[in-house]
């Protein structure tokens, strides 16, 4: 010890324990010391949402300072702007009207969409003290609001929405490798200009639900497209052998107390593997899903997320596929064509199909590029590309990748085919119970271009019929826009 | 220029405490005051400065010229109050009494924003308080506080406390206050300082086991009386002293684990006999199911805290009105709301350190009453602020304690500044046993270099 006291130095003395009064001192000096750490941890890390949080009423001191930020398309079309008014009554207005409703979501009523995730940016200034002092020398009486830019296209969401047209559903595209998601409507829509005026037609108890943005938070069987699943966990435990797979369709296949039949009950005769997920083949998938491990089909569904929340930072609601060593022959025939209790998001089929076209690595779907400050300071930035996992090697991913590439050029997708680029992706026609007649969703997943990935397409479209006849056409219309095909 | 200046004022007013702290633990590094006090004369310097900014962050938003006045007022009172204290008391401790006063210039500032007309009260007690302050070392060291009372001091906290119990069942309240010529007041504050007296004074006699048993008595009584007030916080800082305080008198551990077992046994008991414990406990887990009922003071708090950032929304720059009782229990939250974390964490330290130095006090004197005294003194101060920093911020359930010397409460600031006025007085206690030492080993010196002198004269003569 060199520390420095003024007491004369008498030799060495035998280290003598701590008094209890020490003991006490160093008790409180802990405890302080936790309690301090504690503090600043807390008021750090809960910032933003205390802010956003509808009791704290101190939003209000930041709302009378600053002018809410502007939301930018990332080709920088602005997608949400304040207007003051001459009374110095700020006004949030959305040029595009219905188009954006749910991605960007609204400013009022608890805020929804990215106007509620990046609130606590959108409602600071963290422009420098110089530009804080000429504003006020101006006679300004508010600072400018940091701006948000997302990763949102004006021109695919355009098409994305003209193509679902009145149907109800949604429409997701991602791009493959950053996970920036370039469209996302959902509809029935609603115009967030005007969410305070017909807010008790929104929020009535009805089958429109507009509020609900059906690409991530809408839960629908996945039908066909979890053949995908199916598909990827047969290829997994059967490596060397899935190529010699053989079945006989004859339209039905039992299990236990439990009957399938492939879609309009037709007969698809001599199948082998590809020949089944081309063909779309329900009672071969439901064969395949009986010659499986329940277990290790239950460890690969964990795997792909399914029960587990999304990493987005949007609201998105849990996917439901149950898979055990315990489950029914019932259950588990109804898995393999995704019916039966099988639910999952469109933003959730979108990540696998996205993982599928990026050999294998999932990564995690954003909708906020950066936020920067009025004078030109970048406060976030969205790291593109960050990995969420593997969740298949690059050989299944191929395998998939060659398969749904089968699907387009010659099985249910074949409206894709023959196109300036290649596309890839199954088509899935999920028939759910509306009480009255047997009615199906039409699903689309797939990417393009085949050989080299570019951006990932999922289509749902409620109540319309066959995946083939209705969600293809609008996917279709989005790669298009994409490649510039007219 | 207005933008630059409530910005320098904002952040300045927080580094000019950090700084400050970092000189109220450099001091501990010297033995004497003499070798401590250019570090004092900084503190005081930069008192007033942390002061000055914390009124211009107020002038500046309200454009009222009063502040400028009010600060000038505060900052030649302050600056007396040191002065007399040097000049009366060459020997004291001036690390206590610039912390005591910097606490109170903060509980000031914050107060004259949260409400000018408690402020002047607070201020007009204060003033009152720091009077005797300043004549009570005095009376502590020519009267000297006698331990053969010991019975004495626990029958009148007893009395005292009982008296407060029977009056609150009366009026059917558990907050307790009495207005004496229109001045509100809280006996239980002054009853600690009492309950420390006895408890110093009743363990330095103790001889035998029973004896302690019949000490621990006396202090579960207190504790009892308070738990039957449902004044909780009291309860469980007369608990914890009264451990702490014997584990240093008989210098054994075995009664601090003693101690920390009881009390969680207490605590379990305590749950499930009291619903209001029960209520508090659930707030403490979830606040947040309950936000606007139970929860909604807590998560009010949480609020202030997590708004403020590291140099705050500046005075008059936040909400902390939201908080109810704010100028009371949550006096914490409002500062790091406005002033920041960094100012909020940097006071603390402040009160730590202030903590320090009664330990140390009481580490160096050799009366082992006085010694009692001072560390109870010391773990009832430190304890409590843990008590309402832990509580408002959810580090720990909410106890409803005030922060000591900043904290609006007339009781609670008279009773802070005579504990310290006491433990100040026991710094001239010891300054006179340290010269007794020193005249002691003076005259030993002295003879024993006589003896040597003589001895060399013999040595010359042969």
């Amino acid at each position: 010890m060199t520390k420095k006291t003024d007491r004369p130095i008498r030799g060495r003395k035998p280290l003598r324990p701590p008094t209890p009064i020490a003991v006490v001192g160093i008790i409180f000096t802990v405890l302080f010391t936790a309690m301090s750490i504690y503090l600043c941890r807390y008021a750090y890390v809960n910032r933003q949402t205390m802010m956003s949080n509808s009791y704290n009423n101190r939003q209000r001191i930041l709302l009378e300072q600053n002018e809410r930020g502007t939301i930018y398309s990332r080709d920088g079309d602005a997608l949400a702007v304040s207007e003051v008014s001459e009374g110095g009554d700020e006004e949030r207005y959305y040029p595009y009207g219905e188009l954006f409703a749910h991605a960007v979501g609204y400013a009022t009523k608890g805020k929804s969409g990215i106007e509620a995730m990046e609130n606590y940016y959108l409602i600071r200034s963290d422009i420098s003290l110089s530009e804080k002092a000429r504003y006020a020398d101006e006679g300004r009486k508010k600072n400018p609001g940091n701006s948000v830019t997302t990763t949102l296209s004006v021109p695919l969401q355009e098409v994305a929405s003209k193509a679902l047209a009145a149907y109800r559903g949604a429409i997701i595209v991602t791009d493959v490798r950053t996970g920036e998601i370039l469209a996302m409507v959902s509809k029935p829509g609603f115009d967030p200009n005007h969410v305070d005026a017909e807010w008790n037609s929104l929020i009535a108890d009805d089958e429109d639900a507009e509020l609900l943005n059906r690409a991530s938070q809408g839960l629908y069987p996945p039908g066909s497209t979890f053949k995908l699943v199916t598909a990827l966990e047969y290829i997994r435990e059967y490596p060397e052998d899935y190529g010699a797979y053989h079945y006989q369709c004859n339209g039905m296949f039992k299990a236990g107390e439990e009957t399938i039949h492939c879609f309009h009950g037709e007969s698809h005769g001599s199948l082998d593997f590809y020949g089944s997920f081309q063909k779309s083949c329900n009672s071969s998938f439901a064969n395949i899903g009986m010659q499986m491990d329940r277990g290790d089909f239950g460890r690969t569904l964990t795997q792909l997320l399914f029960g587990s929340k999304l990493p987005v930072d949007f609201p998105a609601s849990v996917s439901n596929a149950v898979m055990g060593p315990d489950a029914a022959d019932g259950d588990v025939i109804q898995l393999s064509i995704g019916q039966g209790a099988t639910a999952m998001s469109p933003l959730h089929l979108n990540m696998i199909t996205q993982a599928i076209a990026n050999d294998g690595v999932m990564v995690r779907p954003y909708l906020v590029k950066s936020v920067d400050s009025a004078d030109g300071k970048t406060l976030v930035k969205e790291h593109a590309g960050e990995e969420i996992d593997r969740v298949m090697s690059e050989e299944e991913a191929a395998i998939l990748q060659e398969m749904m590439v089968l699907v387009v050029n010659g099985g249910t997708g074949r409206r894709l085919s023959g196109l300036s680029y290649q596309a890839a992706g199954k088509t899935g026609s999920a028939e759910f119970d509306s009480g009255q007649k047997e009615e199906s969703h039409a699903w689309f997943t797939g990417f393009a271009p085949a050989e080299d990935p570019a951006i990932a397409v999922t289509v749902i479209v409620e109540r319309a019929g066959g995946g083939g006849e209705y969600a293809v056409p609008m996917a279709k219309r989005v790669f298009d826009c994409y490649f510039g095909v007219e | 220029m207005r933008v630059y200046l409530s910005e320098f004022a904002r952040v300045g007013g927080a580094l000019l405490l950090v700084l400050y702290v970092v000189f109220s633990y450099l001091v501990f590094r010297y033995r004497t005051e003499k070798k401590r006090k250019p570090f004092y004369v900084v503190q005081i310097l930069l008192m007033i400065g942390i002061q000055g900014l914390l009124f211009l962050q107020m002038l500046l938003k309200t454009n009222d010229l009063r502040y400028l006045f009010f600060f000038a007022f505060q900052a030649i009172v302050i600056l007396a109050t040191i002065i007399l204290y040097r000049v009366i008391y060459p020997d004291a401790n001036l690390l206590i009494v610039n912390n005591m006063c910097l606490l109170l210039m903060i509980s000031m500032a914050i107060l004259t924003r949260l409400s000018g007309n408690k402020a002047i009260r607070q201020f007009i007690i204060a003033l009152a308080s720091l009077v005797i302050a300043l004549i009570l070392p005095e009376l502590v060291l020519r009267f000297r506080i006698l331990s053969e009372l010991w019975w004495a001091y626990g029958l009148v906290g007893i009395t005292a406390l009982s008296f407060v119990l029977i009056l609150g069942r009366a009026i059917n309240g558990s907050n307790i206050n009495y207005s004496v010529g229109g001045v509100t007041f809280q006996p239980s504050e002054f009853i600690k300082i009492v309950y420390v007296f006895f408890v110093a004074a009743a363990l330095t006699r103790v001889e035998e086991l029973w004896h302690i048993l019949l000490v621990s008595a006396g202090a579960a009584l207190h504790v009892l009386i308070l738990v039957f007030s449902r004044d909780l916080g009291a309860a469980l800082i007369f608990f914890t002293v009264y451990f702490m305080m014997l584990t240093i008198a008989r210098d054994r551990y075995e009664y601090l684990l003693a101690g920390l077992g009881i009390g969680i046994v207490s605590c379990i008991v305590a749950y499930r006999l009291f619903a209001h414990v029960r209520a508090r406990v659930a707030v403490f887990l979830d606040p947040w199911t309950s936000i606007d009922s139970a929860g909604y003071q807590v998560t009010q708090s949480l609020f202030g805290i997590s708004v403020g950032g590291p140099f705050g929304l500046g005075l008059y720059g936040g909400n902390p009105s939201a908080i109810p009782f704010v100028e009371q229990d949550f006096i914490f939250s409002a500062i790091a709301e406005e002033l920041g974390i960094v100012f909020a964490v940097a006071l603390l330290a402040v009160c730590l350190s202030t903590a320090w130095m009664v330990f140390r006090i009481a580490e160096w004197i050799r009366d082992p009453f006085y010694r009692l005294l001072c560390a109870g003194f010391g773990i009832i101060y430190v304890f409590q602020v843990f008590l309402t920093v832990g509580g408002g911020t959810k580090f720990i359930p909410l106890t409803g304690v005030t922060l000591p010397l900043v904290s609006y409460g007339g009781s609670s600031v008279l009773a802070t500044i005579l504990m310290f006025g006491l433990v100040e007085g026991i710094v001239l206690i010891r300054a006179g046993e340290h010269k007794k030492a020193v005249e002691r080993l003076r005259a030993v010196h002295e003879s024993a270099g006589k003896r040597r002198a003589k001895r060399r004269e013999d040595d010359e003569e042969d």
